[in-house]
């Protein structure tokens, strides 16, 4: 009895309820069609009348990438402050609003979309690993704003609200090849984790590796963050490969060198070209465990340009005599001030005119001289291999001789024709 | 009966006085971005209604919530994806696909393609999956830890297999960037406003199903099963399918909120389905109390705005805060937030000298939950 009462009671409230949601959605569908054409997320937010602009940075502060992530913050602030300290941008001061990812795609996507409409920040930088990038290029597409992504990727991307500063696959990838490759190098054994960036790496140097005639002994992928290599680098150890491209990220590199030393393997024996392994993340493997092996990227701390002199200086005044500098910092550094050159040309902070002046805008940069490419929104860079040395640092073996253009579809290779459609 | 009445009514003003706040309040008072994000807050709490039932009624831990949640929410996107790509690609196939698969729709996504049949499978692919598990696990008497460690189990083995598969299901990347739902363009903020309306009925219509349960003799028999499984059996009841039933509820619940989930976030990945956001869930259902009706809402909804205010200030903070609310909640008020009122005048009845006759069971779900509290936590 006492239940069907209450029974009848709820109806009415369980049928008002609907009706009232149904009445509510009823006079705001737009028409189905209005989704192909307009774009009506984007009406800007951002207030340039004051004497500051606002800028967003996004990055991991929190979980497991924010002992990579808080490198990048660290040296955006120390452009921010740079900029500001020169006069601002356009005689405006950066006004930072930092936001934390949390090392989870949702959190980057959701927090993006507070820095861009609630925060009304005019650019945003930030970002790590391809899920977070993944998770907020619909966000900064569907909103018209503008994001800064600092580091080295698996390409196969071109979005006109992201502007990439760090490596892609032809800036970082193909260039080792071509220095194993030169360095007589027949056969190598790709070793990666597995997610988006080292699959899709290995496909590519699949396809390099059938184009020129290098062996692909085996091809390895461990959970991100698993510690357990002793099968892996057994078969490694089996395979007698000439060299081993590893494409592992994190802890997982902790685990893999120490075993791959305690099975006997050296950077004399069998060297390791790793692609995720910077200045930073050397202290944290064990330097005794990765000393005298091969690194792929753009910028290390030891360069001998003007540029990077000032930097690491800068830096290490900011941050401490023990700090270090490494690519992804070089180019989220690097990202602040190309923004405030495009702003410039521009004239103005709104995107689409931001966006129209990107082409050809270059910088002095650490790693020497960058230039936006207009149509795929990379910067030039010039690829060089390193060598682990005994202070944990990383001395340049090999050097590209100019600057490489960046092309994320790999479509000036023949051999990378079935990669990309 | 006349108390009967009076309850009686202060539940309909309570629920209206929700649906007022919800529907009405804050529309109104929140900006878009603050609107989508107490939307994906509703969701957390349409899950935590369920974890209330299954948990705080029947006795379930469930640390695999995140499953069912994942299912709904990757049943959506799925759907979200290639009616996307019908519309705006031209190829029919999702862009990712094309990028890291074979360029093919493989064949177990065909049939969300349809936009009926996703619908029923939302609701039906949690509650068979539910189904399954329960009568595997319960008719088996399996129970307590073992329970909670096979569902955290399911939770991350979900997960590595999400993660696996990059070509079909995104991997880590998951699933992003939808554009229409339903026809809808998701960028048109009237079209945000439905969705979010369409989650905060679906909360009230799932906090009326749990009262019904609750109230009838179904959740009596639930809560006898929580207490004395052996002597409900004896009674001649199946204490098996009771928690089966209860089970699929819950995991129904989290299926509908996970695809709700997906258009108002606009993605869905591995990390929102694993272990962690599983044990999350459990968290604000724990402090807010887990017996009573509102507790689990009121503790999801304020834990998810605690962290969001929290997390932005100070972002490493949060972690250990929320570690040591469990701890305090679970060691030193097991009944969660909803238990205060009682455990204050409980104090003051000690300080008086007075002892309550009754402990104020917690099978009486509106004793300590008198729905009028709605607005307080909501509105925070």
């Amino acid at each position: 009895m006492r239940v069907s009462v209450t029974k009848r009671a709820l109806m009415p409230l369980a049928a008002a309820a609907i009706v009232t949601a149904l009445a509510g959605c009823g006079s705001q569908i737009s028409d189905p069609a209005s989704a192909n054409s307009t774009a009506s997320g984007g009406s800007s937010c951002v207030d340039t009348s004051g004497s500051s602009v606002k800028v967003g940075f996004i990055n991991s502060l929190s979980g497991t990438m924010a002992i990579s992530e808080k490198t990048v913050f660290d040296s955006l602030s120390l452009a921010a402050e740079e900029i500001n300290a020169a006069g601002g941008v356009m005689g405006k001061q950066l006004q930072v609003v930092s936001e934390d990812g949390a090392s989870e795609p949702t959190k980057f996507a959701e927090r993006a979309g507070k820095l861009i409409q609630q925060d009304c920040t005019a650019a945003v930088f930030g970002g790590w690993t391809s899920s977070s990038r993944k998770a907020m290029l619909p966000v900064f597409e569907a909103n018209d704003a503008l994001l800064f992504y600092p580091v080295q990727y698996e390409g196969l991307e071109a979005s006109k609200n992201i502007f990439y500063t760090g490596a892609t696959t032809n800036q970082q990838i193909i260039p080792a090849l071509d220095y194993l490759a030169e360095q007589g190098t027949k056969s190598i054994y790709l070793v990666g984790s597995d997610y988006v960036f080292p699959r899709t790496a290995n496909k590519i140097i699949q396809a390099y590796a059938a184009a020129h005639g290098m062996k692909v002994l085996g091809e390895d992928y461990a959970p991100l963050g698993s510690t357990e290599f002793s099968t892996i680098v057994n078969k490694v150890r089996d395979s007698k490969a000439d060299a081993v491209f590893n494409t592992l990220n994190g802890d997982s590199n902790v685990a893999f060198f120490r075993q791959y030393k305690s099975v006997g393997l050296s950077a004399e024996s069998m060297p390791v070209v790793s692609v995720s392994i910077a200045e930073e993340e050397v202290p944290g493997v064990g330097l005794d465990n990765v000393k005298g092996q091969l690194t792929a990227w753009d910028y290390y701390q030891t360069l001998d340009t003007p540029a990077n002199k000032k930097f690491v200086a800068a830096f290490k005044a900011k941050f401490g005599a023990d700090r270090v500098t490494s690519d992804p910092m070089e180019a989220a550094y690097t990202s602040l001030y190309l923004w405030k050159a495009m702003v410039e040309k521009a004239g103005s902070f709104e995107v689409d005119k931001v966006q129209a002046a990107a082409g050809g805008v270059s910088f002095e940069a650490p790693e020497g001289t960058v230039t936006v490419d207009g149509e795929n929104n990379h910067i030039t860079k010039t690829p060089r291999i390193g060598k682990i040395n005994s202070e944990g640092l990383i001395d340049t073996v090999w050097s590209s001789p100019k600057a490489v253009e960046p092309d994320p579809f790999l479509a000036s290779y023949d051999w990378a024709k079935d990669l990309a459609k | 009966m006349s108390t009967f009445l009076q309850s009686r009514w202060s539940v309909l003003a309570g629920f209206a006085a929700g649906a007022v706040l919800l529907l009405v309040a804050a529309p109104a008072a929140l900006s878009v971005f603050n609107l989508a994000l107490l939307g994906k807050f509703i969701c957390f709490a349409i899950v935590a209604v369920g974890i209330g039932l299954a948990w705080g009624r029947g006795g379930m831990l469930t640390l695999g919530q995140g499953v069912f949640f994942g299912l709904g929410a990757y049943i959506m996107a799925m759907h979200l994806k290639l009616a996307d790509a019908a519309l705006f690609g031209g190829s029919g196939v999702p862009d990712f696909m094309s990028l890291y698969g074979s360029g093919e729709v493989p064949g177990w996504w065909e049939p969300f393609r349809s936009p009926v049949v996703t619908l029923i499978a939302v609701v039906l692919v949690p509650g068979l999956v539910a189904l399954v598990l329960g009568l595997a696990v319960f008719k088996r008497r399996v129970k307590g830890a073992y329970f909670a460690i096979l569902s955290q189990a399911l939770a991350a083995a979900f997960a590595v297999f999400l993660i696996g598969q990059q070509a079909t299901t995104g991997g880590s990347n998951g699933l992003s960037g939808f554009r229409s739902f339903f026809g809808f363009d998701l960028k048109d903020p009237s079209n945000k406003l439905m969705l979010y309306s369409i989650a905060a009925v679906v909360l009230l219509l799932a906090l009326a199903a749990a009262r019904q349960l609750m109230r009838s003799r179904f959740g009596e028999l639930l809560v006898a099963v929580r207490d004395q499984e052996e002597r409900v059996r004896f009674l001649g009841y199946d204490p098996a399918t009771i928690k089966t039933v209860t089970y699929v509820i819950a995991a129904v619940m989290a299926g509908i909120a996970g695809a709700l989930f997906v258009p108002i976030v606009g993605i869905v990945s591995p990390a929102d389905v694993g272990v962690i956001p599983s044990i999350a869930f459990l968290i604000g259902v724990a402090i807010g109390g887990r017996a009573t009706l509102l507790g689990p809402v009121l503790g999801a909804l304020s834990v998810a705005i605690a962290q969001t205010s929290l997390a932005s200030t100070f972002p490493s903070f949060w972690v250990y805060f929320q570690g040591l609310l469990f701890v305090l909640v679970i060691g030193f008020m097991p009944g969660g937030l909803a238990s205060l009122p009682r455990l204050i005048s409980q104090l003051k009845q000690r300080r008086t000298g007075q002892r309550s006759t009754a402990p104020a069971p917690a099978a009486t779900p509106d004793s300590a939950t008198a729905p009028t509290t709605i607005p307080e936590g909501a509105s925070r």
